[in-house]
């Protein structure tokens, strides 16, 4: 099971309108990525509650269909 | 998850003070970020116990659910939850894991 980029983005981004997302599938598999976002939700929140935001919006696909996906959030 | 499968983890946690949960062992890692979250413990001379989830598929299930995290490796300092190997890799990095370790009073390599 693999992921599209673009489908990556879009759901980061319906979740989190003001994202800035910057995705790379580093493996040319569609299943190892790596996301740069950077959002104004995540200031004030650990790293642990970032990520979780994002895998949120992922709606349980991370782990699933997506196997790969580092994370580096930063706030704005 | 089941009573079982809550009460192992539990115990696991309570048992050891470092406990990974990954994907293989310290010394045969069957993924990636299972492999590089392993290393910068044994970089760091942190005794620590790897708890293969790919042996047990009510842990690997179950772990997940426990932290609310869905991917594995999860790293676990005395019972607290402190990241997947990306949040692990940029303490390393920002020297904020071994500021964790101390703070939690585990030895490691200065």
């Amino acid at each position: 099971m693999t992921l599209k980029l673009e489908e990556i983005k879009n759901l980061i981004k319906e979740a989190i309108p003001d994202a800035e997302v910057i995705i790379q599938d580093l493996a040319g598999d569609e299943n190892h990525y790596s996301a740069t976002i950077k959002s104004k939700v995540f200031s004030g929140k650990s790293k642990i509650e970032q990520h979780k935001l994002v895998y949120k919006a992922l709606k349980g696909k991370m782990g699933n269909e997506l196997h790969a996906l580092a994370l580096n959030t930063m706030e704005i | 998850m089941d009573k079982n499968t809550s009460d192992k983890i539990k115990n696991e946690l309570k048992l050891n003070q470092v406990c990974l949960f990954m994907k293989g062992t310290p010394d045969v890692p069957q993924c990636g970020f299972s492999l590089a979250v392993s290393n910068m413990l044994k970089h760091l001379e942190v005794d620590f116990k790897g708890i293969n989830v790919l042996e047990d598929q009510e842990i690997r299930e179950g772990i997940k659910e426990y932290s609310d995290w869905p991917t594995i490796p999860q790293l676990y300092i005395k019972e607290e939850f402190i990241g997947g190997c990306d949040i692990v890799k940029e303490m390393f990095e920002k020297g904020e894991l071994q500021t964790k370790l101390e703070e939690k009073k585990i030895s490691y390599k200065k």
